[in-house]
């Protein structure tokens, strides 16, 4: 490197003049590092640290107070013959594959129905965002007491077509169908947000023109601005995804409503981990789901980039 | 559809979206024995909130949680700024490899890393104390990423007219670009507040001291304490979420530019 000249010139320069180029640069590298050094070093400590270590805790059993023993590969092959594991896999799996599709439709819809200006259309926005506002703890709250049995609100609303006896969070076929609809009107004004924001991005211009050729609202939509919206629909589907597996709102909501019940109908997989760590003091096992779930990840994380040609979600 | 449609139907879908919050609300008003009527109530009273806010510390929660809150999201602010204008106007080797690990970690949540990140802290010492609570929650890619897509789009111009002053890197970092980008850290300060003063997961599993307990916690053991005494449990619930309704409605208009951009990486 023909710019690096010996460290003694810098003292010898006289005064007034320019610094040399490798001091300036040296500078800037310096407080470069410097700059990213705190929050590299905490999300290494706090984010990257801990995928690192699920994977040598999985190798051991290990007990609520700091003891370890080498178990091999013993915590994996306890999966295969976990029912339970595998109940609570069913149950996000059902769990996401409802919510994403319905989900994405309910903020599609809301998101066209609010594109447009009439009177009060703010408010009306601001309406659909604001269960999103609350905490996923006062969420589960709130509808545990209009789902109470028999009394609650929605079983005194319902009753007059026959659903006043219906448990809603207490019937195990129907809790994970409650789980997923409280999911929908926390998450879709959020969306909707998202949503809007690719709508409006899409010139008005071009439906004038459909229009003018004739077109109809479907065919407005569908040729126009169904297409142009794709990058922001996959965006939010591959959000919606994410969320639905590894989300706050799998815990939280799961925690607070139903504890996993009944009968493990609405356990998803993140509250069975926390359960084998927290409640039964299974660390190692704990450990062992994590490591599967960050592989997971990553494999979704490399099928999404690979699928959209890194990232960018209009090419194709 | 036309407008006016489009206006009822929009009406009428809102107030079904926030019916089961307004409901809440009304029941917290009711006197105990009219909790679960479903028409009008009698009288309206205090005495739910009054009860909680003298017989359960809520204060102690809410202090907690306003003490985790802001240093999360005053710490968070300050290093993510930081962070952000090196990875996107300062020149040093390994910048393009620190930004990708950094992006990477993206899509990794708390609930998946809870286990061994409890174990991290349990090592450290962290486990019920402020620091712990704190700590982990500052440490996310999204402001990071969010700060320097911003700084991007900052002209040099303004930069290099500092350095002709000798202004340090640091004060550069101080006086230019954290003053221009005050819209997009604002945005980020609701949404971190909000985040955190609604975290549950963390608290929860950090945290044992009942001297500790955030407000989520907080109210979510009322509920297996006070177990059918609704009418105290919503009244939590309702005081809980209070400043989060207030943080909303003072940055609104903030927290949805930040929620739309989001959607545009």
């Amino acid at each position: 490197m023909t710019t690096v000249a010996d460290p003694g010139t810098a003292v010898r320069r006289p005064p007034g003049a320019a610094p040399p180029v490798w001091n300036r640069r040296r500078r800037e590298a310096l407080a470069g590092y410097a700059f990213v050094a705190p929050d590299l070093l905490g999300l290494m400590m706090f984010v990257g640290l801990p995928m690192v270590l699920s994977l040598g805790v999985s190798l051991f059993s290990a007990d609520g107070f700091g003891g370890y023993t080498y178990v091999g590969l013993d915590n994996f092959r306890q999966m295969a013959e976990d029912t339970q594991l595998w109940q609570s896999v069913r149950v996000t799996l059902i769990y996401t594959l409802a919510f994403v599709p319905i989900g994405f439709v309910v903020s599609l819809g809301l998101a066209l129905l609010v594109r447009d200006h009439f009177p009060g259309v703010g408010l009306v926005r601001t309406m659909f965002f604001l269960p999103h506002v609350i905490s996923l703890v006062v969420v589960g709250i709130a509808w545990q007491f209009l789902l109470v049995d028999k009394q609650g609100a929605v079983a005194t609303l319902l009753r007059p077509v026959g659903l006043g006896d219906t448990s809603f969070l207490g019937d195990p076929s129907l809790a994970l169908g409650s789980l997923v609809a409280i999911s929908i009107w926390f998450l879709m004004g959020y969306n909707m947000l998202i949503l809007l924001g690719g709508l409006k991005d899409i010139p008005k211009e071009y439906e004038e023109a459909a229009g003018i050729d004739g077109a109809t609202s479907w065919q407005k939509f569908r040729h126009v601005i169904w297409p142009l919206l794709r990058p922001t629909s996959f965006f939010v589907l591959v959000n919606s995804v994410v969320g639905s597996v590894t989300g706050l709102q799998a815990f939280d909501l799961v925690y607070v409503l139903t504890q996993g019940g009944p009968a493990g109908s609405t356990s998803s997989v993140v509250f069975y981990i926390y359960q084998q760590a927290f409640t039964f003091n299974n660390y190692g096992y704990a450990a062992a789901l994590t490591t599967v779930v960050v592989g997971f990840l990553i494999a979704a994380t490399g099928t999404m980039f690979g699928l959209t040609k890194g990232g960018r979600f209009d090419a194709g | 559809m036309p407008v006016r449609l489009r206006a009822i139907v929009g009406y009428v879908l809102a107030m079904v979206t926030v019916a089961p919050l307004v409901w809440l609300l009304v029941a917290v008003l009711r006197p105990a024995d009219e909790l679960f009527a479903v028409t009008l109530p009698s009288r309206l009273t205090l005495d739910n909130l009054l009860f909680v806010l003298t017989e359960v510390p809520i204060g102690r929660y809410m202090v907690n949680s306003a003490i985790v809150s802001v240093a999360v999201t005053v710490i968070a602010l300050v290093l993510h700024s930081m962070a952000a204008y090196a990875l996107a106007r300062l020149r040093f080797p390994g910048r393009q490899v620190i930004f990708s690990m950094i992006v990477s970690t993206l899509l990794v949540s708390l609930p998946v890393i809870l286990v061994p990140l409890f174990l991290v802290a349990r090592e450290l010492g962290l486990l019920d104390t402020y620091a712990g609570l704190i700590l982990p929650a500052i440490f996310h890619a999204f402001g990071i990423f969010l700060l320097r897509q911003y700084y991007l789009t900052i002209p040099r111009e303004l930069e290099e007219a500092a350095d002709l002053d000798g202004c340090g890197y640091l004060r550069r970092w101080w006086q230019v670009v954290v003053p221009l980008s005050r819209p997009v850290l604002a945005s980020l300060a609701v949404l971190f507040f909000l985040a955190n003063w609604n975290a549950f997961l963390w608290p929860l599993t950090a945290t044992r001291d009942p001297d500790l307990r955030v407000v989520q916690v907080g109210i979510s053991t009322l509920q297996g304490q006070y177990g059918s005494a609704w009418n105290y449990v919503l009244a939590a619930t309702v005081i809980a979420a209070v400043p989060t309704l207030v943080a909303f409605v003072l940055g609104q208009r903030r927290l949805v530019e930040a929620i739309k951009t989001s959607g545009l990486k």
